[in-house]
């Protein structure tokens, strides 16, 4: 067999690199490379999406595995051990080169680089954190890097990672550790949870750092996060919604990122064969949505669950915690909290913020309201404006019916 | 020029030099909101524009009394206002001006979000702001060598609004180290690494057609999109088609749509179990079907059995599925069943001890009553579900004869339902060579009573007999 091309291998570890979904390149600290430090790239707060690929994801970061070589053999993995999958490797130098190619063309905003794990846990890091390193020392890269840190590494080698790259992630890889232990044998909660731990100390003491020493370095500037794959065990949404929370308070993390269980080739026998609808894992970010910027707690979150512990798959998590508790409702918008208008089922936070600073000005009617939110339709059973009151409809048994979206339409506006 | 009050009428027609010359519309609105000259007398033009024709009027300015106050402007005013005035929108600027005007009225005006005109310039900045966003994602770049034999970047890009200039900073903040050119309809940008030089507007040919680095950058873009979550109205919403002429990668898109079913179904298959390899000892098989959960079954949470007996038996006899007792001990054929089949076998001369046995299901399926754990039979789908198993142990015991018993295993073994009374006392080839005898389940023996029960016991006996009598003869 002759040697792989970079174009062979970069097929084989971008196409094992589509099961992440992580992405985003946002949050990081503002850079340019214009001015003094010379060298290529920026980031300017906010990711860009340079493209979107067929099944709706952005793509703003070269997404690739260093290798899909792995001497682990987890379940759920398309590149452990056991997989007949054909196998490549790059070297360092090899994906920051091509990382600088797709650059310079506006392809993309920085790299994502994780990896199977070769040789040992210290060997597979010290390889990433040199690409890192080529594209940070020898080519002053500016842009966005992401490295996914291997939890069984030396805790030196993970810090060293967070010094070069704008965010690590570290996957706790299953909501429970009982799926974990079938799932990925070779894995341990326990050091999953403890590279967390020395991670967030690394940021915190880099943020203090910073506030007394212009020069501190800095680490991980866009934070850890983290991924969990939903519906390769039994575990329900309650149990993840659960997981998630406790993942945000203990270890501070960005970003909590579900990927529905995909099916993968060459599937370990334990797994399921199909896939969970995707809809699922849209709820359960939806209900992160809920978390971080309505206010809702987890419980709260739980509550919205059906009889199984799951979220409902026709409606969204903020209708159905709403219909649980219609005694809430309705709503006067014109006198309602921000937090309580926040729990309109079809308000987001801009059309709180919106209805907030407008009703300083008039005493909204229902038209007024129509005006700043996508579907009056959905707002107008649990809300009351000067000319609008919703008497029974908040009580209807059939509510949930009126306001879940119809099967047939969703098919005929796709696509 | 003194004189009458109610008095001047006259009509401005203000002309811009550029589109997007933000700056000279607030040096002229500020002089005109000082002379007190209301928004329905003044237009806007600017070059090109379609409203150059019909916009008469003075062309100077008129001359603010002295003591006229400085202009109110709110902040975030100001800010969208400079965004919007990128629209291509030609009435634009008598918007801003409009605006302007109403805020010296009620200064709190731009926090009133159902106010139409608020609205219209909130519009306005967000469609400019979405196309500066898009011009920031989708410029591509494509390398060639200059005159000096240096790396050039050259992109070509038709942006709906007057953004090009606006953006300069963007690109120059991100390639600074690059030499790149970034061509358009409304103008171009050139920057040499040091300085920024604009050019006038240029044609798609002026850009290069293609670049190797393309190639890869299209290997990756299919390789990294799942063919399982098929979105296309999600990249719809945030790549319109108008943007795929310029997008190298956009070419690919309608066969990787066209192909992603074919390409998932390849996925589950290949994710199925035919595809995976058999474990090859058996001891492999007992370690998996204790993690398995290929079926609801196994989300039961109870030990699986495996078969058990001599890995070079000619005789295999496969049961239906472990009962509770056999769940609690992690052994089959140990209950009351498994009690009357040694009996039976014995009668027959078969020596249990040497026969392989094992189950068509490898988890117990069972309801609950209180504390007790009723059986359930399987369903089909459960049986063809975990019949790969059953199928990997067989391919490693080799076996030259096997007895099914009852329905369930008849089912595991030929993939469809027969008739055990149909099918039984007559040996049905299989693909390997050997033979498949089918008989009752012993558990149905034990179920039944009185005459009906001796009828069906030496039914049974025969067919052990049977079996007995055909091992014999194919083991030399
Ligand atoms: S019954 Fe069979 S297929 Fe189903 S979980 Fe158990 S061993 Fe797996």
């Amino acid at each position: 067999m002759g040697a792989q091309t970079t174009i062979e291998k970069l097929e084989i570890l971008a196409d094992a690199a589509k099961y992440d979904a992580s992405c985003a390149s946002s949050g990081t600290s503002k850079r340019s490379s214009l001015g003094k430090g010379g060298g290529i790239g920026s980031t300017e707060g906010m990711g860009i999406c340079h493209a979107y690929a067929p099944d709706g994801r952005c793509i703003s970061l070269l997404k690739v595995l260093l290798t899909n070589h792995c001497i682990f053999d987890c379940h759920y993995c398309i590149n452990r051990k056991s997989s007949n999958v054909r196998r490549a490797r790059f070297t360092p130098q090899e994906v920051a080169d091509l990382t600088l190619s797709f650059y310079r063309r506006n392809y993309i905003e920085g790299l994502f680089l994780s990896s199977g794990i070769i040789k040992s846990s210290n060997h597979t890091m010290e390889q990433l954190v040199e690409t890192a390193r080529i594209l940070r020392e020898e080519h002053e890269f500016r842009g966005y890097i992401h490295l996914k840190t291997i939890p069984e590494a030396d805790p030196q080698l993970v810090h060293l990672a967070g010094l070069y790259a704008d965010r690590v992630s570290i996957n706790v890889e299953l909501p429970t550790d009982a799926g974990l232990t079938r799932l990925a044998p070779d894995k341990d909660a326990k050091q999953i949870e403890g590279a967390m731990k020395g991670v967030k100390a690394s940021i915190r003491q880099a943020k203090d750092e910073k506030k007394r020493f212009k020069h501190a370095p800095r680490f991980a500037p866009a934070g850890q996060s983290t991924q969990m794959i939903v519906g390769a065990d039994k575990a329900s949404d309650a149990d993840i919604v659960g997981k998630a929370s406790r993942l945000y308070d203990g270890f501070g993390l960005r970003r909590v990122y579900y990927s529905a269980f995909s099916p993968i080739p060459d599937a370990s026998a334990v797994l399921p064969l199909k896939r969970p609808p995707l809809i699922r894992e849209h709820r359960l970010y939806q209900s992160d949505w809920l978390m971080r910027f309505y206010g809702y707690r987890a419980s709260e979150v739980m509550q919205a669950t059906d009889d199984d512990g799951n979220l409902p798959l026709d409606i969204d998590p903020k209708l159905a915690w709403a219909l649980k508790f219609r005694g809430q409702f309705p709503l006067d918008v014109n006198r309602a909290s921000k937090e309580e208008l926040l729990r309109v089922p079809g308000l987001g936070v801009k059309a709180v913020g919106q209805i907030l600073a407008s009703r300083r000005h008039r005493t909204l009617r229902l038209d007024d309201v129509a005006k700043l939110t996508v579907s009056i339709a959905k707002v107008r059973p649990f809300i009351c404006t000067a000319d609008w009151r919703p008497l029974t409809l908040t009580d209807r048994a059939d509510l949930r019916a009126l306001l879940a979206p119809r099967q047939e339409q969703l098919e005929l506006f796709a696509a | 020029m003194a004189s009458a009050q109610p008095a001047d009428q006259t009509h401005y027609a203000v002309k811009l030099d550029a589109p997007d010359d933000f700056a000279a519309w607030r040096d002229a609105a500020r002089v005109l909101v000082q002379a007190g000259i209301a928004p329905d007398r003044v237009s806007w033009t600017e070059p090109g524009g379609s409203d150059d024709l019909f916009a008469e009027g003075a062309r100077a300015l008129p001359q603010p009394p002295a003591n006229a106050p400085t202009p109110r402007v709110n902040k975030r005013f100001l800010s969208l206002a400079k965004n919007a005035a990128l629209h291509s929108d030609p009435r634009r600027f008598a918007l801003l001006y409009r605006l302007l005007w109403r805020l010296q009225q009620n200064p709190r005006m731009m926090e009133d979000k159902a106010d139409d005109d608020v609205r219209r310039l909130t519009e306005l900045d967000k469609s400019v702001r979405r196309d500066s966003h898009k011009m920031h994602a989708f410029v591509r770049f494509r390398e060639v060598e200059d005159a000096a034999g240096e790396a050039h970047y050259v992109a070509w890009f038709e942006p709906d609004h007057h953004i090009v200039r606006a953006n300069a900073g963007f690109f120059m903040r991100r390639f600074a180290n690059m030499k790149w050119s970034i061509l358009t309809p409304r103008g171009s940008l050139h920057w040499d690494g040091e300085t920024m030089r604009e050019g006038p507007p240029a044609q798609r040919g002026d850009a290069p057609e293609g670049d190797p680095v393309e190639d890869l950058w299209r290997k990756y873009y299919a390789s990294i999109f799942n063919p399982a979550r098929l979105k296309v109205g999600a990249m719809l919403s945030e790549m319109p088609k108008k943007y795929w002429k310029n997008l190298p990668e956009a070419s690919l898109i309608p066969e990787l749509v066209a192909g992603a079913q074919t390409r998932e179904a390849q996925m589950v298959d290949a994710g199925g179990q035919n595809f995976a390899e058999r474990p090859d000892t058996l001891a492999a098989i007992d370690k998996a079907i204790h993690s398995c959960r290929n079926c609801p079954i196994g989300e039961m949470a109870n030990e699986a059995v495996m078969g058990e007996g001599p890995q070079d038996a000619a005789l295999m006899i496969v049961g239906e599925q472990p009962g509770d007792q056999e769940d609690r001990l992690g052994r089959p054929f140990v209950g009351p069943a498994g009690q009357l089949l040694d009996r039976h076998m014995e009668l027959a001369g078969i020596a249990r001890s040497t026969a392989y046995v094992t189950n068509a299901v490898k988890h117990f399926k069972f309801a609950q009553r209180g504390k007790r754990r009723i059986h359930q039979s399987p369903t089909a789908k459960e049986i063809d579900t975990c019949r790969w198993w059953m199928e990997s142990e067989r391919a490693i015991v080799k076996p030259k004869l096997v007895l099914a018993l009852g329905a369930s295993a008849a089912r595991a073994m030929l993939g469809k339902t027969v008739s055990i009374t149909k099918a039984r006392g007559e040996p049905i080839p299989l693909d390997d060579g050997s033979e498949l005898w089918i008989t009752a389940h012993p558990s149905y023996l034990l179920r039944l009573d009185g005459d009906a029960r001796l009828k069906q016991e030496k039914l049974f006996d025969a067919d052990l007999a049977a079996v007995q009598e055909r091992l014999q003869e194919l083991i030399p």
